[in-house]
């Protein structure tokens, strides 16, 4: 009987077109790794009247302490608010580039870059909100209507200035762009800070230099590069040059990847609970692992759910300040701002 | 020795990919200004003009179009808009909001007179619009029916005949253009565009229109009233034949030059549509304009594709079809050209460039 119901919700589980959702158990370092405790202030955000947070797919901040907040609401939107959580301004208002929101992240000099998965276009802003660059072109709807592709599966394309359902976007220190690419390919593209194609790597697999939905990239102050892929629940370092450097495998599923400043940087990454809702995944999911750029794991904290200081499918991540995150969430649709209070800085050895 | 000589100096020449010809073609200096006016809403640059007060019109595609559900057939609208700015780049107004045929910006042209026209190759359309704003005329029709992506379940056969718009007469798009319903590229009648790409006049004010990179491949004429004249062209790569057509221009004389970019060639005719030259040494020429004044000139733009960085210069010609000089590649950076869609050439150096990668349009003025 026992083994009937699970073969009923394997099949369930395959018959959900959603990738990257596959849970077979808790990550390897969730037993041996301390939690870290912290406090939440989920109500942050202040929207004027009229304006509502949709799906929270994106959050970032600039060196002000501003918040972003890339959301699919009835239109798919990007809000300003400023450290208070006071709303500020939108951007792009009725842009072509926002159908389907996934990432938005700020560079060095405080530009901010939606990445949209439905128009496969990356925008560029000045913090004023004008239109610096535009990276990938939408496809042409006039295509579209008599040569409908398919529903956004792996193509495989790979082509230099197009994209088939991006997911984030990062920056070197020298500013070179990467961007992770995506649920349609299964690659990461380098180009230079005038957008000019550099390289690609990655085919879809679980091979070296392969992936199985890049969802989140960072980069850190070395220019090493941490791809988040998510299906094969590993995260891969690249070096600046994208030749595979390392990979984690003891921290779940990696959804959404960031990376402190500073001298002294930790990387985190959230091994969220999936959008399904399926509660049966509630108690091997949820949590984000504070780690080494080594790769050491240093601690974890919060677990699944819709309450406060529970994470509800953690889709982005700030950590601008190793102690003071953002969380865009989007089964509960909010951005949480959480404080984390570190007893603890020695390596535990979860690895 | 002689033959040999000549032999290697030809095979040299393929070797390095026809750049001798380009190493020949002097450099024009340029400024540009990318910018002088900020779009409203963000989108790609189809199409840029201006009137005689310096008025700045953008035909973009901006927001989304949208498919009807629960309707007796999917239709699709909006999905684009067309600004006005000031001579000083200042947001004037909005220009056809709603209208039916503003589907999918492909360009935007002001006649002497100052009206605006503008191309849709989503609605098939051409619509004319009075200087301030007001519907003159419309040439083409949108079809009535839109086939999209079919849902799950629906037999192979039924989204192919959904996409060819089968209407309510059985046919193609009630009538509306998907072509009409001629053989592909037979030079048909009237004014069943397909993908109209621009549109172009003579000085009596006949209307003469790019159509287009569907499958039509031809001009189509008509009087200033709008009323069909004559159509010529076909799809093909001889004289006078088409492989899609991306710009329309005229000249004060009346000749008619028409951007053949899959022949890599500029056709030049006479208004009854009698073939006179064509220029082959520009690329592809994806946006053309001829230049107003006394003397004028030809600009060609060779765009780069979406998938590359490669060419984006534009060409400054002769009416005879000798090449003055070039300016510009491809790229992302402010001076810089992205899949140029629109060339506006009012005078002979001040001109404005639309980009489709980019979503801009630049203020570009040549400098001697």
């Amino acid at each position: 009987m026992i083994r009937r119901l699970t073969a009923v919700f394997v099949a369930l589980f395959f018959a959900t077109p959603v990738m990257g959702q596959n849970v077979s158990g808790p990550a390897k370092a969730r037993a041996t790794t301390p939690e870290i405790p912290f406090d939440s202030a989920p109500n942050f955000l202040k929207l004027p009247p009229g304006l509502y947070m949709g799906e929270g797919t994106g959050v970032a901040t600039n060196s002000k302490g501003h918040v972003f907040a890339f959301t699919r609401s009835g239109e798919t939107r990007l809000f300003e608010f400023d450290q208070n959580g006071t709303f500020v301004k939108e951007f792009g208002v009725g842009s072509y580039g926002f159908a389907f929101a996934h990432a938005v992240r700020v560079d060095k000099d405080d530009n901010i870059w939606a990445v949209d998965e439905g128009t496969n276009v990356i925008q560029k802003f000045s913090p004023d909100g004008k239109l610096l660059m535009v990276l990938g072109k939408r496809p042409d709807p006039l295509e579209q209507v008599t040569t409908m592709p398919g529903g956004g599966q792996y193509s495989g394309a790979n082509r230099p200035y197009s994209f088939h359902r991006p997911t984030d976007i990062a920056w070197d220190p020298q500013g070179n762009i990467f961007i992770s690419d995506g649920y349609g390919d299964s690659r990461v593209v380098k180009y230079d800070k005038n957008g000019r194609f550099v390289k690609s790597v990655g085919t879809r697999g679980n091979g070296p230099l392969q992936f199985s939905t890049p969802h989140a990239i960072a980069v850190d102050g070395k220019g090493l590069v941490y791809v988040a892929d998510r299906g094969n629940s590993r995260m891969v370092v690249l070096d600046n040059d994208l030749n595979q450097k390392a990979v984690w495998d003891t921290i779940g599923a990696p959804w959404a990847v960031c990376i402190s400043q500073g001298p002294h940087q930790y990387i985190y990454s959230s091994n969220s609970f999936p959008t399904g809702n399926n509660f049966d995944q509630a108690s091997m999911t949820g949590e984000i692992y504070k780690m080494e750029l080594d790769g050491t794991v240093l601690g974890r904290f919060g677990k699944a759910g819709h309450g406060s200081k529970e994470f509800s499918a953690v889709h982005q991540m700030d950590c601008r300040n190793a102690d003071e995150m953002y969380l865009a969430e989007i089964t509960q649709w909010r951005v949480q701002k959480i404080t984390l209070h570190p007893q603890t800085t020695r390596a535990t050895g979860g690895r | 020795m002689k033959r040999i000589i000549t032999f290697m100096v030809a095979a040299a020449a393929v070797a390095v990919g026809g750049s001798l010809v380009a190493q020949s073609v002097p450099e024009i200096n340029y400024d540009a200004n990318a910018d002088l006016i900020s779009l409203p809403s963000y989108g790609e640059v189809a199409g840029v003009a201006t009137n005689s007060r310096g008025n700045v019109f953008v035909y973009a595609r901006t927001g989304h179009a949208v498919a009807t559900l629960g309707d007796e057939r999917t239709f699709y609208h909006g999905g684009s808009r067309l600004f006005q700015f000031d001579q000083n780049g200042k947001f004037v107004k909005e220009i056809g909001q709603g209208v039916y045929a503003i589907n999918f910006a492909q360009q935007v042209r002001v006649d002497p007179q100052d009206n605006i026209w503008v191309v849709d190759s989503g609605s098939n359309s051409v619509v004319k619009f009075d200087p301030d704003g007001r519907f003159l005329l419309v040439l083409g029709r949108k079809g009535e029916n839109i086939g999209v992506r079919p849902g799950a379940g629906v037999p192979a056969s039924v989204p192919d005949a959904a996409a060819r718009g089968a209407g309510p007469e059985g046919g193609r798009g009630g009538g509306g253009g998907r072509g009409g319903s001629g053989n592909p590229g037979a030079g048909i009648n009237g004014d069943s565009f397909n993908r109209p790409s621009d549109v172009t006049w003579d000085r009596a004010g006949n209307v003469y229109v790019a159509d287009g990179f569907g499958t039509n491949n031809r001009i189509a004429k008509f009087t200033k009233e709008g009323n069909f004249v004559k159509t010529f062209g076909h799809t093909g790569s001889g004289t006078g034949q088409f492989n899609q057509i991306r710009g329309i221009a005229a000249d004060a004389a009346g000749n008619i030059y028409v951007a053949d970019a899959g022949n890599k060639r500029i056709q030049v005719f006479d208004g009854e549509g009698t073939f006179k030259s064509q220029i082959a040494n520009v690329g592809t020429p994806q946006a053309i304009c001829v230049s107003g004044g006394s003397s004028q000139y030809l600009y060609a733009s060779n765009s780069n594709d979406p998938e590359s960085m490669d060419h984006g210069e534009i060409y400054k010609l002769q009416l005879s079809g000798q090449i003055v000089g070039k300016f510009g590649k491809a790229g992302k950076l402010p001076k810089e050209f992205g899949m140029v869609n629109a060339i506006d050439c009012r005078t002979e150096n001040d001109l404005w460039v639309g980009e489709v990668w980019n979503w801009r349009a630049q203020k570009v003025t040549l400098k001697k």
